[in-house]
């Protein structure tokens, strides 16, 4: 028990499956085909810099929408009691399981020209394509990741004791003072949390542009295509991905602890 | 619920999660494949079972996940425990390589694993399918048991462990006799996590299965890919009752446990 | 000679980097109670987790009846140890804590059965065998965790604090029901704990140790009634402690009176402490004690008066079963017999550091010098850079910085003795000891961060042939 030894077979394995893979990459990044050092393939990201900025868009959006709609919920259902708080995270859990493709398939069907949506829509003389747009990536993905923000808000607000609450407004504290001052400080950490596990898998998503987005595509549908023909390529876009990814992260963190020192 | 609005909002948001689920699985009935209703029919079902294909990938799917699950735990198990005795900067930055899987986007882990076993499969002669998956889904639950385990440790007395040696116990056999069942909780809940992503991983498998090996969602994504499938529909009807049954009969279990503990 | 059960050569443990035992040597015989008493941090649990094999020293030797057994792991040595939080497993019931170490040595069924059911009749839990642990209140917790080491049958027992969650009542039983316990299974116990009342009643033997070392090792009347310094002196019982002289054989002065003793071997006109206790002090009429003092305080106690005198301007605790009044003037006779010397812990009256300077400040008149790595700033003072001073700092120029931020950051208390004036601090830095006199109460084994008032200093240059 006071042994290092039980890790060294995973230390090992993360040696060989997670550090020398992402050398790899980073190797087929800084060279060319036949295995000279270059960074001609960071120019050529450039020419995709666009879909990049298209992915972080789309991804703020959700991710700034999911959160609109995840955190009154969240604090509605912290109130309840733990016996309701249970029941509910349990309904809330059944669609996250459910497999990621059929969700997103789901809204192709009901989306698709023609389909329940669009048919309805019809009847009150509003004609529009739902489908193959920025508008059906985002309802894709809000619907996708809006259970992973609110979980994370809900746990920490859930253990804001209601007597804070109270206390505030027994101090004089309306309503938005309340939320102002103690309720919301306090989630700040669910927040970071919430935002971090739907950002990350949004800005670099693999499919579900493809299904719902039409041609345009996003960041991770593009790694894959340019994998395809040319590695070295591929990885130069996949380790500028990694590193925009990791700078969100690192930022959220300092973020997360300026606000709990700060205040 | 204390005011009715939050409680619409919560229904609101519910039936937002839940309609187009709901909708599949109305769907998997339909006797044609549009959203024109033709009259109510199992046969989607039936051909479902008779796929051979996609009973296949179930197949894989649950082996995989099997192996992958108990592999990742007695893996991760092992590491947990060596490295809490690592000292504090050291200890950090193991943890922070092995939280590598977790946070890094699912495309760049996929692509830069595809990378690892293309260059080792020309290299030593093999090519990508069962084993590749299953190594690389070993490697990302294996991070996943790892937290799931690490705070069981911290907590426990580790007296509880003295006392095993101090009446006679060698390292190994203390470990089995008495920090197993302190870590219990822990290992289990490491398991169940490892076995749920594995099930239900696309990305991973989709860059290291190779031309031939089938997961379930991997056939999902050929099923559902750019053309509308009634069998998607049939499957996901079935996954849906089958999780919303677990996760009803955990939640009875955990309650009852819960409702003795406070005995 | 007697034989030693266990017995531990020259000891010496680092925790990183931190010595925690100091030199330790101890013999422990067969069959007799002995006690490692201390405050917290003077390593003695240390001491019972290296004899149980749970640490290794640095330096120095374990052996088991004379055996070296430096490099046995816990699980072979024949020791059973009663953890401070009992340790009992959770998922196991009474009966199968209690048997555990038992299966493993592969004894058949039927006289682990037997052993067991026995040695739960002696810690009068008969009937028990099947009740979850958990359900148990602490004393019950405490005495199955005693059956489960006792069961085994080791030649040594190691009980590390094991009242210590105990209410008084259950404690003070305990202690008696364990001291019969030793007595009646014949075996060694080595105890731990850091109540003097719980050692002095249970021992046949006991060691007080303090920062990692041992300070006396003794049967509890000899530590009672012979400390070997003010420390043991005031961490055992109550007792008055002050600053003496020993005259000569047999004469010592304390408060510019001198008083026949029976204590002799001491250098003439040497500093000692000198200990009376409260009980040996007999109030009589002034004129017939050398020692007068005024009565400040009196509170009944029951069994006696606690009665608290100033005499030249030093607190006295008496405790007697005669009450005087507030106020009077009382003679205070003490038996030559009850006046103990010892020698002093700081041998000098004053710190004395011997250094040069490191920087000095012609203009703003200060002289910088460095302590153990701490750059200290001398004010109001000059001296050019690299000339040797001797510096003596008396125990009142230093002092317990009250911002956080000292002149040498970290010193660890060793002791606070009260000499009925003052507290006699003994404070450890990194390199060497210090002596601090303070009117404040200090914690013992605390970290604390230390000032110098160099103007109550004397400071001195050093010239080559003095050193």
């Amino acid at each position: 028990m006071k042994s290092k030894r039980p890790s060294i077979p995973y230390l090992g394995w993360m040696l060989v499956f997670t550090i020398v893979p992402l050398l790899m990459v980073l190797y087929y990044a800084f060279t060319d085909k036949a295995g000279n050092f270059t960074l001609k393939n960071f120019v050529n990201v450039s020419d995709y810099s666009h879909i990049f900025l298209y992915s972080l868009y789309v991804a703020l959006i959700s991710t700034v929408i999911c959160l609109v709609l995840a955190y009154p919920l969240s604090f509605f259902i912290s109130r309840c009691t733990q016996r309701k708080q249970s029941v509910i995270i349990m309904f809330l859990m059944v669609p996250m399981w459910m497999n990621f493709l059929l969700r997103v398939y789901a809204w192709v069907l009901i989306l698709q020209t023609n389909g329940p949506l669009d048919t309805l829509l019809q009847i009150f003389g509003i004609h529009t394509t739902l489908i193959n747009n920025t508008g059906a990536v985002i309802v894709g993905m809000v619907y996708e990741f809006l259970p992973f923000m609110i979980l994370p808000i809900q746990s920490v607000m859930s253990k804001i004791d209601n007597s804070l609450i109270e206390a505030a407004q027994d101090l004089g504290c309306n309503g938005l003072y309340v939320f102002r001052k103690v309720v919301f400080p306090l989630s700040v950490p669910g927040i970071i949390s919430g935002v971090t596990m739907v950002f990350v898998p949004t800005a670099s998503t693999f499919l579900v542009a493809q299904y719902l987005g039409g041609d345009q595509l996003m960041i991770g549908d593009d790694i894959e295509r340019v994998f395809q023909f040319n590695h070295n390529t591929g990885s130069a876009i996949a380790l500028v991905l990694m590193v925009v990814i990791l700078g969100f992260l690192v930022f959220m963190n300092r973020f997360g602890d300026k606000e709990a020192v700060g205040r | 619920m204390k005011k009715p609005g939050q409680k619409i909002y919560l229904i609101i948001i519910m039936a937002f999660l839940y309609a187009p689920i709901l909708y599949l699985i109305a769907y998997s009935f339909n006797n044609g494949k549009t959203s024109v209703w033709k009259g109510f029919t199992w046969k989607w079902y039936e051909a479902l079972f008779r796929d051979a294909q996609i009973m296949g990938s179930l197949k894989n799917t649950l082996t995989i996940a099997l192996l992958a699950a108990i592999i990742a735990t007695i893996l991760g198990t092992l590491a947990a425990i060596g490295i809490y005795n690592f000292k504090g900067g050291v200890r950090s930055a193991i943890q922070n390589i092995s939280n590598i899987p977790i946070i890094n986007p699912e495309i760049v882990t996929g692509v830069s694993l595809m990378l690892l076993f293309t260059f080792a499969g020309t290299m030593l002669g093999f090519e990508m399918g069962f084993w590749t998956v299953l190594l690389a889904h070993i490697g990302f639950c294996t991070p996943y048991v790892i937290l799931n385990v690490t705070p069981r440790i911290r907590q426990m007395d580790s007296s509880l462990y003295e006392a095993a040696l101090d009446l006679g116990c060698s390292p190994v056999k203390a470990f089995f006799k008495v920090v197993i069942h302190e870590l219990m909780p822990g290992i289990l809940s490491g398991f169940l996590i490892s076995f749920t992503y594995s099930l239900d991983d696309f990305v991973i498998t989709y860059f290291t299965r190779g031309a031939r090996f089938q997961t379930l969602p991997v056939q999902i994504y050929t099923m559902t890919h750019q053309r509308i499938n009634p069998k998607a529909n049939a499957l996901s009807a079935i996954m849906f009752v089958t999780i919303l049954t677990l996760l009803i009969i955990s939640n009875i279990v955990t309650s009852r446990k819960d409702k003795e503990a406070a005995r | 000679m007697k034989k030693s059960v266990v017995s531990l050569k020259d000891i010496n443990f680092k925790y990183s980097n931190e010595v925690i035992l100091n030199n330790i040597n101890l013999d422990i015989y067969d069959r007799e109670f002995i006690t490692l008493l201390g405050p917290s941090g003077c390593g003695k649990t240390t001491t019972l987790r290296i004899i149980a094999g749970f640490e290794s020293p640095q330096e120095g030797d374990v052996f088991f009846e004379g055996e070296k057994v430096n490099d046995l792991p816990p699980h072979k040595r024949n020791v059973n140890t009663v953890f401070q939080k009992y340790a009992l497993f959770p998922h196991l019931n009474v009966f199968d804590n209690v048997a555990f170490g038992l299966k493993l040595k592969k004894m058949p069924k039927n006289e682990i059965e037997d052993r067991v059911k026995r040695m739960l009749a002696i810690v009068d839990l008969k009937g028990y065998e099947k009740r979850s642990v958990k359900s148990l209140s602490g004393g019950q917790q405490q005495r199955v965790a005693i059956a489960r080491a006792l069961v085994c049958d080791p030649k040594v027992v190691l009980l590390d604090e094991p009242l210590g969650a105990l209410d008084l009542k259950l404690r003070k039983d305990m202690q008696i029901e364990l001291k019969q316990l030793q007595l009646k299974t014949q075996k060694t116990f080595v105890y731990v704990t850091h109540d003097q009342e719980e050692a002095l009643t249970m021992s046949d033997r006991v060691v007080v140790m303090n920062n990692g070392v041992i300070a006396q090792i003794g049967t509890p009347e000899d530590i009672y009634n012979e400390p070997a310094n003010a420390f043991v002196a005031d961490f055992i019982g109550e007792a008055n402690i002050l600053n003496g002289v020993m005259l000569e054989d047999e004469k010592v002065r304390i408060l510019g009176v001198e008083l026949d003793c029976v204590d002799k071997g001491f250098e003439h006109n040497a500093p000692v402490d000198v200990v009376i206790r409260p009980e040996d002090i007999e109030v009589v009429d002034p004129s017939q004690a050398k020692l007068v003092g005024v009565v400040e305080d009196i509170v009944f106690k029951g069994v006696h008066f606690e009665i608290s005198v100033r005499c030249e301007n030093c607190q006295w605790l008496i405790h007697s079963t005669v009450a005087p009044h507030l106020g009077d003037r009382i003679g205070m006779r003490v038996d030559p017999f009850n006046i103990h010397i010892m020698p002093k812990m700081f041998l000098l009256p004053n710190n004395e550091v011997y250094t040069d300077v490191y920087y000095s400040d012609k203009e703003n008149n200060t002289t910088t010098i460095r302590i153990e790595g701490n750059e200290i700033t001398i004010p109001d003072t000059y001296y050019e850079e690299g000339t040797s001073l001797k510096i003596i700092l008396p125990p009142d120029a230093l002092s317990i910085a009250g911002d956080g931020v000292g002149d040498i950051d970290e010193m660890y208390i060793e002791s606070v003795i009260w000499k009925g004036e003052h507290n006699e601090i003994i404070l450890e830095s990194d390199e060497r000891k210090w002596i601090m006199q303070s009117d404040t109460d200090e914690q013992v084994a605390t970290y604390v961060p230390v000032s110098f008032d160099f103007s109550r200093a004397e400071i001195s240059e050093v010239t080559d042939n003095e050193e």
